[in-house]
């Protein structure tokens, strides 16, 4: 079973709760948690995982080979981005443009066009103390198109345990999304089961938070949401999950105890360890509610 | 005119809260009637919230292109899947179909389709607007959501800002930046004279702060920092004061922790108008006063 951990707007206690439920999940369940913020992972951070392992992913992009092409300029007339062009006797093409589709290698009559690697960041993976599968998709800085990486995030696989391994437990998948509503947080829903929503009661987060709703109901998942840092703001949020079905699974008051304990690096159910039953209860409602 | 961009790295540090309250303070002095704002947060767009401004124009904005095939001459042969690299076709009931949200236009099925069944349509993927606020024109978008953010429409509503400035002889454009380090960011970024990064001392503040600054630098922007609710953990604060003078950035101020910004996002206000005597406030009005100074002479160093 697969939760996505997702928000709308950024830092409102998104990492906070997925690596919470990640710890909770952890003493009964398989857990493999996948951070899926490329522009900006910080769940590694909270869960401390070792990562041994390290993979360079990026885009395919063409290169020409300068003795069969002529020129004839069909490469830059199919691609859509600007990203390949003739000019003169040289076919030059921007990296940076390029996105890996493939277009004008196939339409090349001559097949001069071969493809080359351009790594835009690295997928990390390994293990917490706790037995988490952890991977995360890092995007190199001055890069521009996370996408591709998160797509090769969501297909690594944590190496078997050993033979003879006792497999107890559910098998669960927990992704952390990237803050926002645009294509990557889209990406991030795709085959997943569940979509947990992070959101303050204010009104960015109550504004931020209907457009993850708007994405979680196009691609027909159930949703749920935590309310972070309650008694600020107001209760519109609330107002809103009420006349929009959304059930409110948990509330984490405002309290700076917790948030010092998040700023220093702390998984809130460690700082925290009240909040353990009740992360317990969040996780058993979640897969009730799949399971429905 | 100047452009100053106000990013975070991580979302959520305050950089909404931060520039409206610039943008009141800005109205206040001697840029009064002289500037103007750009919310480049488009798929967040928080800044309107705030504001509350009234809206005096809104267009659709079409963010490129999404392939559809024509269920009357396809021949189900299955070539547009299998070149597909975005998986965004699927066989389903029999037929060949595009996931308009998966699709990201470029075209290689309609070249590879043997029946000539696919062409490519134009798709209105958000919306730009102009509206007057209290304190000056804003420019801001909304994209829809489970869109692309190409960084294009973010250009766009920089483009849009630009000109109305250049018209009216407006002489600083304050950008509302959006979170991350990708297109959207690089896009509010280039061609700022100057980019103030909103961080809060945590562990994940500081490590998205080291990225979000080494993006800034990339494009040779010069870049200022501010530590919001600094006193939650003092020690992340000093680690990233730490950090920004080994690297020659200017760590220019600090603002404390106070609800009053979250009553003022609430009353819709900036909260020092809302609360002018607020702690926040006092540390906004101050922190405002050394980001003119380096805007106006920008190798000077404010006195912190
Ligand atoms: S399509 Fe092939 S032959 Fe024609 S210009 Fe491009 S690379 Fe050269
Ligand atoms: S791979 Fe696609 S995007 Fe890249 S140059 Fe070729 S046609 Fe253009
Ligand atoms: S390639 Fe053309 S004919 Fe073949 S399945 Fe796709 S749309 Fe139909
Ligand atoms: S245009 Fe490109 S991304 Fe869209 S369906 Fe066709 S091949 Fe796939």
């Amino acid at each position: 079973m697969r939760i996505v951990v997702a928000s709308g707007k950024g830092g409102t206690g998104k990492t906070t709760v997925a690596t919470s439920l990640a710890r909770v999940a952890a003493e009964r369940d398989r857990v493999r948690f996948l951070d899926c913020d490329v522009e900006a992972p910080n769940a590694a951070l909270f869960l401390h995982p070792v990562l041994d392992s390290h993979r360079e992913v990026g885009i395919r992009v063409p290169r020409v080979d300068a003795d069969a092409c002529t020129y004839c300029g069909r490469c830059a007339e199919v691609c859509q981005f600007n990203a390949i062009a003739v000019v003169g006797q040289k076919t030059l093409v921007f990296d940076d443009l390029c996105h890996g589709c493939g277009s004008c290698t196939w339409n090349c009559p001559e097949q001069a066009i071969s493809e080359q690697l351009a790594v835009t960041g690295v997928i990390d993976s390994g293990q917490t103390a706790e037995g988490i599968a952890f991977a995360q998709g890092v995007m190199n800085v001055g890069q521009t198109m996370g996408v591709p990486i998160l797509r090769e995030l969501k297909q690594w696989t944590a190496a078997p345990p050993p033979v003879g391994h006792d497999l107890r437990g559910r098998a669960l998948e927990i992704r952390d999304a990237p803050p926002g509503a645009s294509c990557p947080v889209v990406e991030t829903m795709r085959g997943a089961d569940f979509v947990l929503l992070v959101t303050e009661p204010t009104p960015f987060g109550l504004h931020d938070l209907k457009q993850v709703v708007a994405i979680a109901r196009e691609l027909g998942l159930p949703a749920g949401v935590v309310i972070n840092r309650d008694g600020i703001g107001d209760d519109a949020v609330a107002a809103y999950c009420a006349e929009s079905d959304l059930p409110i699974l948990l509330r984490i008051p405002m309290e700076r105890r917790i948030a010092e304990a998040i700023a220093s690096g702390q998984p809130l159910v460690e700082a925290e360890p009240r909040y353990r039953p009740e992360f317990q209860t969040l996780l058993e409602h979640i897969v009730a509610g799949v399971n429905a | 005119m100047k452009q100053l961009v106000i990013l975070s790295g991580k979302g959520g540090t305050g950089k909404t809260s931060v520039t409206a309250a610039f943008a009141h303070l800005a109205s206040q002095g001697p840029f009064a009637d002289r500037i103007l704002l750009a919310d480049a947060d488009v798929d967040a767009a928080n800044l309107e919230l705030v504001l509350q401004p009234r809206r005096l124009d809104t267009r659709p904005f079409s963010g490129g292109q999404v392939a559809v095939i024509d269920a009357d001459i396809c021949m189900t042969c299955g070539d547009c899947e299998s070149v597909c690299r975005f998986d965004a076709i699927a066989e389903m009931d029999g037929r060949f179909v595009v996931d308009p949200i998966a699709c990201d236009g470029c075209a290689a099925c309609v070249y590879q389709c043997p029946a000539e069944g696919i062409h490519m349509e134009e798709q209105t993927v958000g919306e730009v607007a102009v509206s007057e606020s209290r304190y000056g024109p804003l420019h801001h978008a909304h994209l829809y959501p489970g869109q692309e953010n190409s960084g294009k429409l973010v250009t766009q509503v920089k483009e849009r800002a630009r000109q109305q400035a250049l018209d009216e002889s407006r002489q600083l454009v304050l950008v509302d930046g959006p979170p991350g380090i990708g297109c959207p960011v690089i896009a509010a970024v280039s061609g700022a004279d100057l980019a103030l990064l909103v961080t809060e001392p945590t562990v994940s503040g500081i490590h998205d702060l080291r990225r979000a600054l080494q993006t800034v630098q990339h494009f040779g922007v010069p870049a200022l920092v501010c530590i919001n609710k600094a006193d939650v953990y003092p020690k992340g604060a000093q680690d990233i004061e730490a950090d920004c003078l080994a690297n020659g950035i200017n760590a220019i101020g600090q603002i404390p922790f106070d609800l009053s910004i979250a009553s003022a996002m609430v009353a819709g206000e900036a909260v020092t108008a809302y609360r002018p005597d607020a702690p926040a406030s006092l540390a906004l009005t101050a922190l405002w006063e050394r980001v003119v100074t380096c805007l106006i002479a920008p190798d000077a160093t404010p006195d912190t």
